[in-house]
């Protein structure tokens, strides 16, 4: 396996008004790195949508994030409820989030399906009351 | 055209406007941030009534030209600071979403 450039994000379970902190300071760094555009743009939308759910849904977690040359990999750890039924989470529309949650925008149930999209691969490893392990890997092409 | 000759050709009124000079091209309308993330394209104008900090942070990651807030609706003076340290235009007008869109449909 070849060198990466590792970072880590602890992500503030309280404030989910201001979450989104650890996406953007992700992308300014992918940014220095001088990563393509759309790469940049598909990375920091599946981190956001994974930093929402971590604070939303399971009181906070972290990010762990290593670029290497042809890919980055982003690890979403946290310790909350788990997820009983992958499958049904994964489906368009499919959403816990309560009326507060809702209210700022988010509770579509768009969120994984967002992630899965934008990233190359996107493996959820989750036990009921345990926590959730997502991690997510987007191919560099140049 | 850019977001200040769109702001112009229209009369907007700018909340925010740290880039003018990006390239507006093509449009979304939605207030549910995960469609917005999911379907909004970089460059494009996003219409919404959504205005808090999420706004500010969807904007910003999904790259778009610029968030046009319809309704009247309009951001705190601390978002507005927010909008400018993170390079994210913000107008807005007092139509609604529907009006905007098909304002601007013709257009960009
Ligand atoms: N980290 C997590 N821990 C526990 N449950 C989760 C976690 N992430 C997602 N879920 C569950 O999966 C559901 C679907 O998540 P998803 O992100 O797709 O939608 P959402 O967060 O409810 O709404 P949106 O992302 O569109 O704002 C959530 O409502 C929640 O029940
Ligand atoms: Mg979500």
């Amino acid at each position: 396996m070849s060198e990466s450039l590792n970072f880590h994000y602890d992500v503030d379970g309280e404030n989910f008004v201001s979450a989104g902190q650890a996406s953007v300071e992700l992308k300014k760094m992918l940014r220095r790195l001088g990563l393509p555009p759309d790469t940049i743009r598909r990375l920091s939308i599946a981190m956001y949508e994974g930093e929402i759910n971590m604070v939303i849904h399971a009181g906070g977690g972290a990010a762990d994030v290593e670029v290497y040359e042809d890919k980055v990999v982003i690890r979403l750890v946290d310790h909350g409820p788990g997820i009983a039924d992958v499958e049904l989470a994964m489906q368009e529309g499919y959403s816990t989030a309560t009326d507060s949650v809702r209210s700022l925008g988010f509770g579509a149930g768009m969120g994984l399906p967002n992630m899965k999209r934008y990233t190359d691969e996107m493996s959820i490893d989750s036990v009921v009351g345990e926590g959730t392990t997502i991690t997510m890997t987007v191919y560099i092409n140049q | 055209m850019t977001v200040r000759e769109l702001q112009e050709t229209f009369g907007f009124g700018v909340v925010a406007m740290p880039q003018p000079d990006r390239t507006v091209s093509g449009g979304y309308v939605g207030d549910l941030l995960s469609w917005v993330m999911g379907r909004a394209q970089a460059d494009q104008v996003w219409i919404t009534i959504m205005s808090n900090v999420n706004t500010v942070a969807v904007a910003s990651l999904s790259d778009v030209s610029t968030v046009l807030l319809a309704e009247g609706v309009t951001l705190d003076e601390e978002l507005v600071r927010t909008a400018e340290e993170k390079s994210v235009n913000v107008l807005c007008s007092d139509l609604s979403a529907f009006r905007l869109a098909a304002l601007l449909g013709p257009a960009v």
